[in-house]
Order: structure tokens, then C-alpha cells, then sequence
């Protein structure tokens, strides 16, 4: 019996509107955020070109910023970006024949999120022309989204700015607190990585640890923890 | 552009891709460990935390518009706004309590 597949390009364009959309004003924030931390414009455009992910290129930039080491970039980056390797894992049990290595190398690098939580809802297999087409306006949207920011600091008033920056960090909160009011499991975690963060910042000697290292540190204590405590529903 | 900032692209551009790349191109069968499994569940969850608190609070620029955009941002993520929506009213909020 031959399952269902989802392989329309223009269906897999109009999936990705509204991702793009949300992309804009998130990547916006990040180009603000980046500029305001030293970073040149053309190397933010080039971050969000190349890496395609929010919370990973905010890491990335602090660690930049902080003339961190390239060992604390990669362990960073490993450590916010590990959701894409379960989300990569999910997603090939539903690819259909039309993936070859070829276009999985390329796909591949379309991995978000929000990418994920489309491709992964639709209904039986996908095929290659879907996710093209699923991929190309996020993609688009997010270089756009940063090249506007980028150059907002040089047209829009500074208080405008100022406030902008806070943009990101909201985004973060709203994908965090509504799962943490449905799951106890989710509210510790966020919980137990957001005052060790805090710890690792107020207290004196603890806050001469970097950020990119903190967050290494929260997110792997955190998650650690809540998976010995409060191990998921394999069937979930 | 320094030749130091191509080093940082090249580190997070690659790792942030062979995370990608690597499962979805190489495995085919599903992970059984349940630890793993709920590890990778929580991660995202962990990581975010840690990157908002307490960094959101001098976002932008004056501790005190930071904090009202903060407690805004929290009470319209509790009521389920969109992301968009949080965003937006929470940088309106900082804004507006920054012109006084």
C-alpha cells in the first residue's frame, strides 16, 4: 500500500507564509541586538544567513562579542542547537522516496523550529518539492528581517532602539511560559535554568564565567535533572 | 571584516548545521533510550531560561523599562498571546515607560 505523500512546491510556499512573517520582526530584534553589541553589519547579515536560528545566533553574537573562545562557540552552539538533531530524527520518519542524500544535505540546513512543527503536523510522508517550499520564505524572511534591524539603528531614533532590543527576549518568553503552565515537567526546567543563570551573574566569583558557558552549564544541569526526575512518555 | 570573525561564522555556521544535517541525511531508525529522549525534550526549555533571565531585565538599556516590558512580556505569554503580539507590546511598553 502506497501512504499519502505531500509534495507540492506552491502548498509548501503557502505553509511558510506565516513563518516568515513571525521571522521578520524575530530577526529584526536579533539585528538590533547584534549591531548594539559591536557586531558590523554585513557580519550580522552573514550570521543570519548562514546559521538560521534565533536563540543559537544571540548565543553566538555574546560569545563573539566577548571575544569568547572557539571552543566555548562550538560547545555553545551544540548546547542550544541539540533540539535540531531530535527535530532531524523525527522528521525522516516521514520523508517520502523523493529524498535522496542529495536534498537531505540540503533541507537539512532548513531546520527551525517552526519549520519542524509544520513539516512534522502535515498529514502522512512529505516529499522534497513540499519542503523547498516550506523553507524558502522563512529562509527569506530571516535575511530580510536582519538586514532591516541592522540598519534601523542608523534611521530610527535611539529610544525606539533601546526598546526594540527587548524584543528578542520576549519572543523567548512567550515559547517558554505557556508550555510551563500545561507541563510541571517544562516549568522546572525553566525554572532550575533560569536562577542558575541568575546565579551565575549576580554572584561574585561565579560571574566571572562567560555567558556562552552559563548557558552551557544551565541548559545541560536543567535538562539533565528533569530527565532523571521527570523522564517523557516514550509513546507522547 | 576581521579574519577572527570568519573563524566564529565558520565554528557556529558548521556545528549549527552538521546538528542539522547529521540525523536527518544519516539515520534511519528511532531512538530508544528514554533519558536521551527526554534530554532533548527539556533542552530547548533549559536554554531559553537561561538566555531570558536575567538578561531580558537590561535589554533595553534603562533597568526600569526593562523590567515593566519583562513583567508585560510575562503576563501576555501566561494569557498565550502570539509571539508576535509579546514582542511587540513589550517593546511598545519599554518604549513608552522610557520617555518619562
Amino acid at each position: 500500500m502506497k501512504e499519502k505523500t505531500q509534495n507540492s512546491y506552491m502548498y509548501g510556499l503557502g505553509k511558510g507564509l506565516p513563518i516568515a512573517l513571525g521571522y521578520l520582526s524575530v530577526s529584526f530584534g536579533f539585528g538590533i541586538t547584534a549591531v548594539a553589541k559591536g557586531i558590523k553589519p554585513f557580519e550580522t547579515i552573514f550570521i543570519s544567513l548562514t546559521n538560521l536560528t534565533s536563540a543559537g545566533q544571540v548565543a553566538g553574537v555574546a560569545v563573539i562579542a566577548a571575544c569568547g573562545t572557539i571552543i566555548e562557540m562550538i560547545l555553545t552552539q551544540l548546547i542550544i542547537n541539540i533540539r535540531y538533531c531530535l527535530m532531524g530524527l523525527a522528521l525522516t520518519q516521514k520523508l517520502d522516496g523523493s529524498f535522496t542524500t542529495f536534498h537531505r544535505l540540503v533541507t537539512s540546513f532548513g531546520i527551525t523550529d517552526e519549520v519542524f512543527g509544520v513539516a512534522a503536523s502535515e498529514e502522512g510522508l512529505i516529499g522534497k518539492r513540499f519542503m523547498y517550499g516550506l523553507i524558502t520564505l522563512p529562509y527569506l524572511g530571516w535575511a530580510l528581517g536582519t538586514t532591516l534591524g541592522v540598519y534601523a539603528n542608523n534611521i530610527l531614533p535611539t529610544g525606539v532602539c533601546a526598546a526594540l532590543g527587548i524584543a528578542i527576549y520576549s519572543m523567548f518568553m512567550a515559547i517558554i511560559v505557556p508550555p510551563s503552565r500545561d507541563d510541571k515537567g517544562v516549568l522546572w526546567t525553566v525554572m532550575i535554568a533560569s536562577i542558575m543563570s541568575c546565579a551565575f551573574y549576580y554572584i561574585p566569583y561565579l560571574s566571572k564565567l562567560s555567558q556562552g558557558f552559563s548557558i552551557i552549564i544551565c541548559g545541560f544541569v536543567a535538562a539533565g535533572v528533569m530527565a532523571y526526575i521527570a523522564p517523557r512518555d516514550p509513546e507522547a | 571584516m576581521s579574519k577572527n570573525f570568519f573563524i566564529y561564522l565558520a565554528a557556529m555556521a558548521g556545528v549549527t548545521y552538521l546538528i542539522r544535517m547529521v540525523p536527518f541525511t544519516l539515520v534511519r531508525g528511532k531512538i530508544k533510550s528514554v533519558y536521551i529522549q527526554s534530554f532533548l525534550y527539556y533542552v530547548p526549555y533549559a536554554v531559553l531560561g537561561a538566555m531570558t533571565f536575567p538578561y531580558i531585565f537590561y535589554s533595553t538599556g534603562s533597568l526600569l523599562t526593562g523590567v515593566l516590558g519583562s513583567a508585560v512580556a510575562f503576563l501576555l505569554s501566561f494569557r498565550r498571546c502570539s509571539l508576535l503580539t509579546v514582542a511587540g507590546v513589550s517593546a511598545l511598553v519599554a518604549f513608552v515607560t522610557g520617555l518619562f
